[in-house]
């Protein structure tokens, strides 16, 4: 693996190559908010939380730093009004789903989100895809999936596999920013689980 | 559907695990839904999880996991059939029939869908059933072609 | 049937084809195109085999059920060969005069020809009917001549030729830097340069390349790709293939959405009828390159019409679209380098291969070379589709060849590019069409649909439209698009209920920003087009409906209210008895007065009002006027006429 040089925030960052910017700006201290991010599952870049501006070859575009790789001579901003104004929005929009996350008030705070800017929503689910992408890679159970597309998109359980798997493991739980997997759990646990 | 057919189907497809949209398209066509029974013996023996292919059976608008009417009724909402009316169809159809888009009505003798665009869009206003196209439609014609169909 | 191991078989095969089919025979050509078979071109063709049989004349006579030329607004088109005299809406029942007047008796049956709506002139030939003369139909003009189920058809035309020159006659880089000069960009969006597409495919070090055909053909309104795979499916084999020779490509898909049956059905025909001719499978024409071809259907996604969401759709997944960090040219298809091209690029390989590149260039403009065949739908006289060269205006091509709006009614804006894409109005009439001109216009090319909307189209709803269309379309992964257009929605259908407020605009603007920077993929990226186009020449209405709670097009249904002119209504009840909901009281010589609460304004008795009174009106932004005195109510018979 070689070494590249970037700079991030006008501070030179040393890399290996084959990292993201994401990986690459944590290993130099530098902060990226993330949501649907974590380190045992491969990159997801459905948040676009870590959105960030890159520079390569003179021109600018804005990529998400958890799947953009790293590479050598680019310049990364972090933060800029733009970057700001596109995360203050992210985190209205999903405010509207789950107002009392802590997670989301946490970033709330940091970018002057509004709790109220949109009406509330019926689902507090916020889409990050820990849980199902938790279940597949790491426990590879696929106890929980997701469903349909666009605004109807949702989690589910598989009764039977849940029924199954989830009592002794559980481990998703601590990962879902709203606690809407708990709470689908036990919806479908009290509705679907053949009785034992 | 039995077992035996679901096995011939994925057979067909050489049971390989990307040939999985086919197999369902396949099960669905003949058998008019997906039984879990089916997506069950498709997961054994494409050995893919049942939670990816209950995505794919609720993420592509060609399966239905519940089984249709006798008669299934599509109305084109594309851009053509919009500007010529078909959400006056769609108004008209919603109240002959009692059901909305992606609903059966209890006597599981229509199923109604809206589809993006048939590709039609010379006889805008369009309406599908049962394979069979009626183009340039009126609120009133719905009418009649509805009572057409036991 | 032979299978040919050389170039010079396949020539062989061609001049005896030739030799044995006489131009001069009859033939009876029946579009048997989806439209065409929809409006009953099925009996037609029917009616014609059995006319035929019963004069005797099936030993002179063929027919053919063909692909579809275009003229759908006047189907089922027939087509009689050799004089090429055209018959529009034609019915069984015309048939037996057609073959006993024109078949046998030389002549043209009038009534079935073209008439045009100004001077009442007819046409007898296709190239006299203003529709398709104002046309340039490089790719399209051959639809109607061939039967789509047969390979002869199109080798009797020179099918073939161009993958035999290609393979034999050129290296693989000259195919390439064929289609490179040729500037073809592609023909399904987003307008890439197809040779350059390509040769990053070939100069990438994977051995395993893909080449793909997007039939996903998904923005509503536009079924131009359904008419060339339907009716032409051998054309777009033959791109295919010498696209995998170009970038060296032994493996090649065609992915079809299952809404197009008959398309899946005739190019699986055709692949069958190309491996048994040896122009696909091993050792294509003896020379040495293999490539074979599957088809896959698409289950119901437009997503899936988006590059990398349609390769993740063949590996058997969700379309769900992937970041193009790392183009899918070079890592695509199972991570493999990918040329996805839309149907029509495709089709205008072989024609490049053949005719070269300098004549594709001398057709179109500087920046976009070529023709484009559009869909032309809506409120148009001559719906359909319509192939033009680069550059043509805006204008020819709605007034020329479209004929203009029916009924009378006002041009208002043209929407190109689908979801994508934005509305043009009449102002810009005179755009010359181009990928970059309509881009700058706040629109794009897109696939090619191009549906023209009059003054009773609200611009405003047009938006809502495409949103509530993303709504349901768009993958569900990012948040950016899903959560963005969830409220963009809300937002919009609030306003043509007159719920809109100060401040919804800007709301809009914003919501538009994040999905244009954010979101994961092109859909997303693009889908505040359509209200940020509507936004730019139709303000004016949006402030309409939010400030005066008023939609100037009048028809935003909770923004409209139904009023019978007491001046012009004559009591003849239809409006009462067809009200579904018993909305109108009124009686024999008695004005009709609709009862506001009642009224669910489904438009129906605006729909059944006999044109000679027009009595119903629409209202929208100020109140309806009270009803008139019971005793104004009685029509006394009028002592002038």
């Amino acid at each position: 693996m070689s070494e590249i040089i970037l700079k991030i925030d006008g501070k030179e960052v040393r890399a290996e190559e084959g990292m993201t910017v994401l990986e690459a700006a944590r290993s130099a201290g530098i902060e990226i908010p993330t949501l649907c991010h974590h380190d045992k599952l491969e990159p997801f870049g459905a948040c676009r939380l870590c959105i960030v501006e890159v520079q390569e070859r003179g021109r600018k575009k804005l990529v998400v730093a958890c799947v953009f790789l790293a590479a050598d001579g680019l310049v990364v901003t972090t933060r800029s009004e733009k970057i700001d104004r596109i995360r203050k929005m992210i985190i209205e929009l999903l405010l509207a789903h789950a107002p009392d996350s802590f997670k989301l008030r946490q970033l709330a705070e940091e970018y002057g989100a509004d709790r109220n800017r949109f009406e509330k929503e019926a689902s507090f689910c916020i889409h990050c895809g820990l849980c199902v992408r938790y279940c597949a890679e790491v426990k590879q159970k696929y106890a929980v999936g997701f469903i349909d597309r666009g605004i109807r998109k949702e989690i589910s359980f598989i009764p039977e596999i849940a029924a199954k798997e989830c009592p002794d493991c559980k481990e998703c739980f601590p990962l879902c920013p709203t606690s809407y997997l708990q709470a689908a759990f036990v919806l479908t646990e009290s509705l679907a689980f053949p009785s034992s | 559907m039995d077992k035996e057919r679901v096995d011939q189907i994925i057979d067909r497809h050489q049971a390989e695990a990307s040939s999985l949209i086919q197999v369902l398209l396949d099960i669905q066509s003949e058998n008019n839904w997906l039984p879990k029974e089916a997506l069950e013996r498709v997961s054994q023996r494409l050995d893919v999880p049942l939670a990816r292919i209950q995505h794919i059976a609720t993420f592509y608008k060609a399966f239905s996991l519940v089984p249709k009417g006798r008669h299934g009724i599509h109305i084109c909402m594309g851009t053509a059939c919009h500007v010529r009316g078909a959400t006056r169809i769609l108004s008209k159809v919603r109240e002959l029939t009692g059901i909305n888009p992606g609903e059966t009505d209890l006597d599981l003798k229509f199923s109604l869908e809206t589809v993006n665009c048939l590709g039609c869009c010379a006889l805008g206003p369009v309406v599908e059933i049962d394979g069979k196209t009626y183009g340039k439609m009126t609120t009133a014609e719905t009418e009649e072609v509805l009572k057409s169909y036991e | 049937m032979a299978r040919f191991n050389s170039p010079e078989e396949l020539e062989k095969f061609r001049q005896d084809l030739l030799s044995k089919r006489d131009p001069n025979a009859p033939c009876i050509s029946v579009c048997a195109g989806a439209g065409c078979l929809a409006s009953g071109a099925r009996e037609v063709i029917n009616a014609f085999e059995q006319e035929i049989e019963k004069q005797n004349l099936a030993a002179s006579v063929e027919t053919k059920g063909t692909g579809c030329p275009g003229f759908c607004e006047r189907g089922p088109v027939v087509v009689i060969y050799p004089e090429q005299i055209c018959y529009l809406q034609v019915t069984p029942e015309d048939v037996p005069e057609i073959v006993s007047t024109t078949i046998v008796g030389k002549k043209v049956v009038e009534r079935l020809l073209y008439e045009d709506p100004n001077t009442g002139e007819k046409a007898a030939h296709e190239s006299d009917i203003p529709f398709y003369s104002n046309q340039e139909r490089t790719i399209i003009s051959n639809n109607i001549k061939i039967n789509s189920k047969s390979i002869d058809d199109y080798l009797a035309l020179g099918g073939y030729s161009a993958l035999a020159k290609a393979l034999f006659r050129m290296s693989d880089v000259e195919v390439l830097e064929e289609v490179k000069k040729s500037n073809l960009r592609g023909r399904g969006g987003a307008g890439f340069p197809a040779g350059i597409k390509w040769e990053g495919s070939r100069n990438a070090p994977d051995k395993t390349k893909y080449v793909i055909v997007n039939a996903d053909e998904g923005d509503p309104g536009a079924f131009m790709d359904r008419a060339l795979l339907e009716g032409n499916p051998h054309s777009i084999l033959e791109g295919l293939i010498i696209g995998g020779y170009a970038i060296g490509a032994r493996e090649g898909y065609i992915y079809v959405r299952q809404e197009y049956p008959l398309a899946v059905e005739n190019v699986t025909l055709a692949i069958e009828q190309a491996e048994q001719y040896g122009l696909l499978g091993e050792n294509i024409l003896g020379s040495g390159f293999d490539f074979v071809v599957k088809v896959h259907r698409g289950a119901g996604a437009f997503v899936c019409g988006e590059s990398t969401a349609l390769m993740t759709a063949l590996e058997g997944r969700v379309g769900e679209p992937r970041p193009k960090y790392i183009r899918s040219n070079i890592k695509g298809l199972w991570n493999r380098p990918s040329v996805l091209n839309n149907v029509e690029t495709w089709a205008n390989v072989p024609l490049i291969i053949n005719k070269g590149a300098d004549w594709f260039t001398s057709i179109g403009t500087e920046g976009s070379k070529g023709t484009k065949i559009f869909s032309l739908v809506g409120k148009i006289n001559n719906t359909g589709l319509v192939e033009v060269p680069m550059g043509i205006t805006l204008r020819d091509i709605i007034y020329k060849i479209g004929g203009g709006i029916p009924g009378g009614r006002k041009f208002k804006a043209v929407q190109t590019g689908g979801p994508s894409g934005g509305c043009i109005p009449e102002q810009m009439l005179d755009l010359q069409v181009g990928f970059d001109e309509l881009t700058k216009a706040g629109s794009m090319m897109g696939s090619g649909g191009m549906i023209v909307m009059d003054e009773d189209t609200c611009m405003v709803d047009v938006a809502r439209y495409f949103i509530e269309f993303l709504t349901d379309e768009s993958c569900g992964k990012c948040v950016p698009c899903r959560e963005g257009l969830r409220q963009m929605l809300k937002i919009l259908t609030d306003i043509t209920q007159g719920k809109g407020k100060e401040g919804d605009i800007e709301l809009l603007e914003e919501l538009s920003e994040t999905a244009i920077e954010a979101s994961l993929c092109a859909l997303g990226k693009s889908a505040p087009n359509p209200f940020l186009s509507t936004l730019r020449y139709f303000r004016d209405e949006y402030e309409a409906h939010i400030k005066e709670k008023r939609c100037p097009a009048l028809s935003c249904r909770e923004l409209v209210s139904y009023y019978i002119d007491p001046e012009k209504c004559k009591a003849c009840g239809i409006c009462l008895r067809k009200c579904p909901v018993d909305a109108i009281d009124g009686g024999k010589k008695k004005i009709h007065i609709i009862d506001q609460e009642k009224c669910t304004k489904c438009g129906t008795c605006f729909e059944v009002c006999p044109d000679r009174f027009g009595a119903v009106t629409k209202i929208s932004g100020r109140p309806v006027p009270e009803p008139v005195a019971e005793e104004d109510r009685i029509i006394r018979k009028s002592k002038t006429k």
